[in-house]
């Protein structure tokens, strides 16, 4: 491929989570490099959804630390992820429905606004010119996402697939140095799916960011991603390249039911 | 005619009123989604502090002025109200978050009886009375225009000012801030609202404060007009059927549903008590309220909650 990387910017060490008797996660590690596009894939209910959870803090492993540009984290929550750099989107999308695209967009550069309320609340100078500068950020992002035309559209009102799209506006807003994407492809068509590849590829490519993702259809994961990590039951079962993993006959076995 | 443009202004004025204790219910909802059980005890605790601060300051501080004990008091309380919210969002609401919202609601009815009890063991359980100097006195006004004039309870009239000018103000904050967006943020979505970097524990803190000042003032005025006893935690009642007209998430849904209810129960009581016996007044509101229960559950302004199946 002959794409360059960073080094290790976020590495997790023998994760282990389970809610009660249920084993979600075990003993897993695998780290992401700067500026790669690294994906979790794996059958349902194989924890990825809950490897995304716990890298943004929303669950607590039981064991395993989190390290993020050398930080050890082993108490990370959505919080302190948000400020550390790290932005996500959600499997059945999480937006704000009753408030316009703009909106939802602008709340995405919350832990950048510097006025305090005082200010804010009277319009007072530098409240206001900070207000119109996270707005040009804004429209930067809707620009690049290509929805400039739903600007005003309260979120609830467009179609899934323009929905997704805030999502990921709404993450981009943050201008994160780690991107998660939870399915950013799922129950899209397939002129969709080219759409969001492209801005994948392009937020990776432009703004240099990292992002991990987790997808259900193989075929975009192996032309997207730099490298892989295969999740079955919870266990890690494959770490590699794309061509590395597509030999590896665990994941082949996992993914067509073989031999449980 | 005058007859009728009077009890039209009456109703306006007495809607406003109703507005003024919907919208403490409002802020609370668009802020976390939560129905507030106890914004009722929140106006009487409120109004309690206000009343016994008022008195004791001037033994305190030994100060003469009304006018200046009353400002002084008023601050204290509101500081105390803030106190409250901080103590609500420590206590409770911290521990419940991205918890159902039946959880939460049972919380706030918890709270309710909480500050009940507090209130009463702190400032008594006597009646007590707030006197901010409203004018009392009704005047005639338009004396030239309409023949026999225009009767105004100018007490009414003031305390309807305040209550717009309150709401004006909580409209531009949560439409036009970036503060106000993080709430209505926190509002539709917790999970999401974290993984932004909104500090959920903060704005929370935020709109308690806010719905505890909104109290405070509903609290000063119905306590003026009604007297400071433990019945005025049921004025919360009076902002139940607003609040069902006009939507839970919408501001101005509060007002104009409290206009509306103010109107219609007055001008019901003098026009159509003659025909099916008095009494109107007292049922009125809540009839109302059911007819948009049956019809238009998400009220006039309110957001229509459309589920992905």
């Amino acid at each position: 491929m002959g794409r360059e990387f960073g080094e290790v910017i976020l590495d997790l060490q023998s994760v282990s989570l389970a809610f009660g008797g249920v084993k979600a996660l075990t003993d897993i590690s695998f780290n992401v490099r700067e500026h790669e596009i690294r994906a979790i894939i794996g059958p349902n209910g194989a924890g990825k959804s809950s490897m995304l959870n716990v890298i943004n803090g929303v669950y607590r492993p039981q064991q395993g630390e989190i390290i993020l540009r050398g930080q050890h984290f082993t108490r990370m929550n959505p919080y302190k992820a948000a400020r550390a750099g790290i932005s996500r989107t959600f499997q059945n999308i999480a937006l704000f429905k009753g408030m316009s695209v703009i909106d939802n967009l602008m709340t995405g550069r919350n832990l950048k606004i510097r006025s305090n309320l005082l200010q804010q609340a009277f319009w007072w100078g530098p409240a206001r010119r900070e207000e119109l500068a996270h707005r040009a950020k804004v429209e930067e992002v809707i620009d690049f996402l290509e929805i400039q035309h739903i600007r005003k559209t309260p979120v609830g009102r467009l179609p899934y697939g323009l929905q997704k799209r805030v999502d990921l506006g709404r993450a981009l807003a943050m201008e994160p140095s780690i991107l998660l994407l939870d399915e950013p492809m799922a129950g899209m068509n397939v002129e969709e799916k080219q759409d969001m590849c492209r801005f994948i590829l392009d937020v990776n490519d432009q703004f240099g960011t990292t992002i991990v993702l987790i997808e259900h259809d193989m075929g975009v994961v192996m032309d997207v991603s730099d490298r892989v990590v295969v999740l079955d039951y919870g266990r890690k079962i494959g770490d590699g390249v794309p061509d590395e993993v597509r030999a590896n006959p665990e994941v082949v076995s996992a993914y067509l039911g073989a031999s449980h | 005619m005058g007859f009728f443009i009077e009890t039209l202004i009456g109703g306006l004025m007495a809607g406003m009123l109703y507005s003024l204790v919907a919208l403490g219910f409002v802020l609370i909802f668009k802020a976390s989604g939560v129905f507030n059980f106890a914004q009722g005890a929140m106006v009487l605790f409120a109004a309690l502090a206000m009343a016994r601060f008022s008195a004791w300051i001037p033994e305190w501080l030994g100060i003469d002025s009304r006018l200046l004990a009353n400002g002084i008091a008023f601050i204290l309380s509101a500081a105390l109200m803030c106190v409250v919210a901080w103590l609500i969002e420590r206590l409770v609401l911290r521990h419940l978050v991205n918890q159902d919202g039946a959880t939460l609601l049972m919380a706030t009815l918890g709270i309710a009886y909480v500050l009940e009890g507090i209130g009463s063991s702190i400032f008594g359980s006597d009646i007590y009375r707030i006197d901010v100097g409203m004018p009392k006195e009704p005047v005639m006004i338009l004396e030239g225009s309409i023949e026999g004039g225009l009767l105004i309870n100018k007490e009414d009239f003031v305390a309807a000012l305040v209550a717009a000018l309150l709401v004006g103000t909580l409209w531009l904050f949560f439409q036009k801030t970036s503060t106000g967006r993080a709430l209505r943020a926190v509002a539709d979505d917790h999970q999401a609202a974290q993984s932004i970097g909104i500090p959920l524990n903060r704005i929370w803190v935020i709109v308690w404060c806010v719905a505890g000042l909104v109290a405070l003032v509903a609290g000063i005025i119905w306590g003026s007009k009604l007297g400071v006893q433990f019945s005025l935690a049921t004025v919360a009642l009076r902002g139940l059927p607003v609040v069902i007209l006009g939507g839970l998430t919408s501001i101005p849904g509060a007002i104009i549903g409290g206009l509306i209810i103010g109107v219609g129960e007055k001008l019901s009581e003098v026009y159509l008590g003659p025909l099916i016996g008095g009494g109107i007044e007292i049922w009125f509101a809540y009839q109302l309220a059911l007819v948009f229960l049956l019809f238009r559950p998400q009220g006039l302004f309110g957001e229509k909650i459309i589920d992905r199946v």
